[in-house]
């Protein structure tokens, strides 16, 4: 019970915060202060106080989109276990459910952004949905290859167990599954090199370009889904990435939360070496993280 | 070929009797302005001009004919409601000919894309800007992308229209007019102490370089010798206009393809190149140090000192901030082969400056008409072949070590002396043409006085005024993703294309 409790509390209360760290690895590479660690907490309470401007072309689908988008991000959240505690909710071939959630948010985030009929926001949604159908194999291939693993069909089964690690195949069978996700990973919350959430042009956007016309308390529940959506991948990653790190005590909350931490600190090193990809290359890197994980579940069917 | 010898000579900066310049018939003026361009030459100028209570329009050429190192200049004669058009033979005159067509009420007759540029308001008829016909390719799967004139980044406005297949831009077309305040005008009918304000705030970015080009054709015109102190001190503040420009555009295309590292480092040398101007005059920008017969502001010892260590220490980290794009592959990929200009369309649209020289141009005012300081000391020509961005950004690089250079070497032989004369009167009765290499490109000044010696007439050219049909050309069978990366690599200006 006392696992559920904080599981919910940093599902709810977390997520900002990272943005923040990111920014922060940032600003440190480019010789800057960079805003407070807690500005994303801040601009998502400055965004709720605001009034919002609905254009009269849009329908409720233009609502649906932030609503359901932050809801789905939350439902992913509790399958998904933090840490080595088991996830509140779970049942067997909750992957699946897990996967589609996101397909459900971005189905409603593109549907929003097609309600507008602004031309910018339709060639967003474009984007997003050519670069999901290569990102949604990758991410099912990983979970086949934990599946595979643990003999579970459910997420907690899947990562909070732990795995024996053998050299030869589970091993390298995690490395590649790992490698894989944290392309989806970056792919899906928007980073560079698939996306730059900084940027202010319109025709270069993926993500930001769909919820151009959102404004207000609406725009506030896509910032902060869109964190959640952050945290949890990332929580989803940080077991593949250390399967074994220490279960069921407060020494895996510990863990857990320094492995995020140090995730957001890995993905502003990226964003700050590294130049975004040209759009036509994007689907050849999100083959390559299908392949990946295809690779490794190559490796334990052989 | 022969009838380009009928032309005028003139030279940069050097008047011109209103009566040297010949009087040809239509025929000959566009026969001959064909056969410089296809020798190579380039319309600097092209502009109407009626004289009060005279019904027919003199449209004035000029010509800069870079092998021979001449300006030709020579005029015909309008009368009816229209001329012929040049623009089918010679695509370099195509916006000439619409601002013609614009301000005097002259058809073109046969022009392929008559339009306005600038909406000017004039008479009865008072256009709604950016309210015209564009260019549209039909098609089921064709959609078409419209941005501007208001941007989602904190820039000037201009309507952009795309013709896309998918994420594949067909073509392109940019409709400006939204900055114009009328600067030619004013400069004819208003205070002429005001003139040089005007200028420096024509274009915010390139103030040293339209105050130079004006400043020039005023003297030329009194016949004044600017002191060779103030001579360098313009060679400085131009080169450092350049610095500073060229610096910050690096950044931005950094910024552009989220480059992090280039992209700070170069907004805060971009800032210590503005802090250098303002050791020469007070200003970033430049504003209030370049006047008619000299500079407004002397440098002294200390301040030259302090000058060049700060300049070696910015040119040393600009140096490494640069060093960073080149040593990226993911900035590389998304540099080259984006964006590309051939050699012959920069020819054909009569592109200058960096852009021109990325596609193998080499053309450079300080180099083909050097006027000033230029005159005595040489900044070799950097050059690129492909065109692309890379090259339009590595041309940048280029000339930021050149004009570093430069600048070092003039600061330590600066010669004594005053820095300003008075002019003396103006000339009547003259033209004069007056060219700078500012940081985006040739500005061309082209100056026209009545007896009495006040203007009848200015034109300005600034270098965007050619350029931007250069970036929509550069975004044909491109992604339209690449777009922003493209315009940043060609970063033009607005208010210097609308004036």
């Amino acid at each position: 019970m006392r696992d559920v409790g904080i599981h919910i509390l940093l599902l709810l209360l977390l997520p900002p915060l990272l943005p923040g760290v990111i920014g922060k690895t940032k600003a440190f590479f480019a010789g800057r202060v960079g805003p407070p660690l807690l500005q994303p907490y801040y601009d998502i309470l400055k965004l709720m106080r605001k009034g919002s401007v609905f254009s009269v072309t849009t329908t409720w689908v233009f609502c649906a989109g932030p609503v359901v988008g932050l809801a789905t991000a939350l439902l992913a959240g509790l399958l998904v276990p933090f840490g080595g505690h088991r996830a509140p909710l779970s049942f067997p071939g909750d992957m699946i459910l897990f996967a589609y959630l996101f397909a459900l948010g971005r189905f409603f985030t593109a549907a929003a952004a097609l309600d507008t009929g602004s031309a910018f926001e339709g060639m967003g949604a474009a984007r997003e949905l050519t670069f999901a159908c290569l990102a949604e194999p990758a991410l099912l291939f990983g979970m086949l290859v934990l599946a595979k693993l643990s003999d579970s069909l459910s997420l907690t089964g899947m990562l909070a167990g732990g795995y024996p690690l053998e050299l030869g195949v589970t091993a390298p069978a995690l490395v590649l599954v790992a490698a894989s996700l944290f392309l989806v990973l970056l792919a899906e919350n928007s980073r560079i090199p698939f996306d730059d959430p900084n940027t202010h042009l319109e025709l270069t956007m993926i993500h930001e370009v769909m919820v151009l016309d959102h404004s207000g308390p609406a725009f506030g529940l896509i910032e902060y889904g869109a964190t959640m959506k952050l945290m949890v991948t990332g929580a989803v990653w940080l077991r593949v990435a250390m399967p074994n790190a220490a279960a069921d005590s407060w020494l895996g909350w510990i863990l857990f939360l320094a492995g995020l931490l140090g995730l957001a600190v890995v993905i502003g090193v990226v964003e700050s070496v590294m130049a975004r990809f040209r759009m036509v290359v994007v689907p050849t890197f999100l083959v390559a993280a299908c392949l990946l994980s295809a690779f490794g579940m190559v490796l334990l069917v052989r | 070929m022969t009838s380009i010898l009928q032309w005028a000579v003139a030279r940069n900066g050097t008047p011109l009797a209103r009566s040297d310049i010949p009087l040809l018939d239509g025929e000959t003026f566009r026969d001959s302005i064909v056969d410089a361009v296809a020798d190579d030459g380039k319309v600097a100028a092209l502009f109407g001009h009626r004289t009060e209570g005279d019904a027919s329009v003199d449209l004035y050429a000029v010509l800069a004919c870079r092998d021979a190192a001449v300006l030709r200049v020579a005029r015909t004669r309008v009368n009816g409601t229209g001329f012929p058009s040049l623009t089918p033979r010679c695509t370099q005159v195509h916006l000439f000919e619409r601002e013609i067509a614009e301000g005097f009420d002259l058809i073109p007759e046969g022009h392929p894309w008559l339009k306005p540029v600038r909406f000017l308001r004039t008479g009865s008829s008072a256009p709604l800007i950016g309210v015209t016909n564009y260019y549209r390719v039909e098609g089921e799967e064709v959609h078409e992308v419209a941005v501007g004139p208001v941007h989602a980044g904190v820039i000037e406005p201009g309507h952009f229209r795309f013709q896309c297949h998918g994420e594949q831009v067909f073509h392109l077309e940019i409709s400006l007019g939204y900055q114009h305040r009328g600067v030619e005008r004013a400069i004819v009918s208003g205070l002429p102490l005001r003139a040089i304000h005007y200028m420096e705030t024509l274009a915010g970015d390139t103030t040293i370089g339209h105050a130079t080009a004006y400043c020039q054709a005023l003297e030329g015109l009194c016949g004044c010798a600017v002191p060779a102190r103030a001579q360098i001190l313009r060679g400085i503040a131009l080169e450092l206009e350049r610095l500073a420009n060229h610096t910050g555009d690096l950044g931005a295309l950094a910024g552009d393809v989220g480059f992090l590292p280039t992209a700070s480092y170069c907004g805060r040398l971009r800032g210590d190149f503005l802090n250098m101007t303002a050791i020469l005059c007070g200003n970033r920008f430049g504003r209030g140090l370049i006047r008619p017969g000299g500079v407004g502001y002397d440098l002294d010892a200390k301040s030259v000192s302090d000058l060049r260590d700060r300049l070696a220490l910015a040119l040393r980290d600009v140096g490494n901030a640069v060093q960073l794009l080149w040593n990226s592959p993911s900035v590389m990929s998304r540099f080259s082969e984006t964006g590309r200009v051939s050699l012959e369309t920069c020819r054909q649209l009569g592109m200058v400056g960096p852009a021109a020289r990325a596609s193998g141009m080499e053309a450079d005012v300080r180099q083909d008409f050097p006027s000033g300081i230029f005159r005595f000391a040489q900044i070799p020509v950097s050059t690129g072949a492909e065109g692309d961005v890379f090259e339009r950004a590595h041309i940048r690089w280029m000339e930021i070590q050149r004009s570093g250079e430069f600048i070092l070497e003039q600061l330590k032989m600066l010669a004594e002396g005053s820095i300003r004369v008075d002019p003396a009167s103006v000339a009547g009765d003259s033209l004069v043409v007056s060219l700078v290499e500012a940081w985006r490109g040739a500005v061309c000044h082209v100056g026209l006085t009545d007896s009495a010696g006040r203007w009848s007439a200015y034109k300005v050219v600034d270098p965007s005024f050619f350029n931007w049909t250069g970036l929509a050309m550069a975004l044909r069978n491109q992604q339209i993703s690449d777009f922003p990366l493209c315009n940043k690599s060609f970063n033009l200006s607005y208010c210097g294309h609308d004036l």
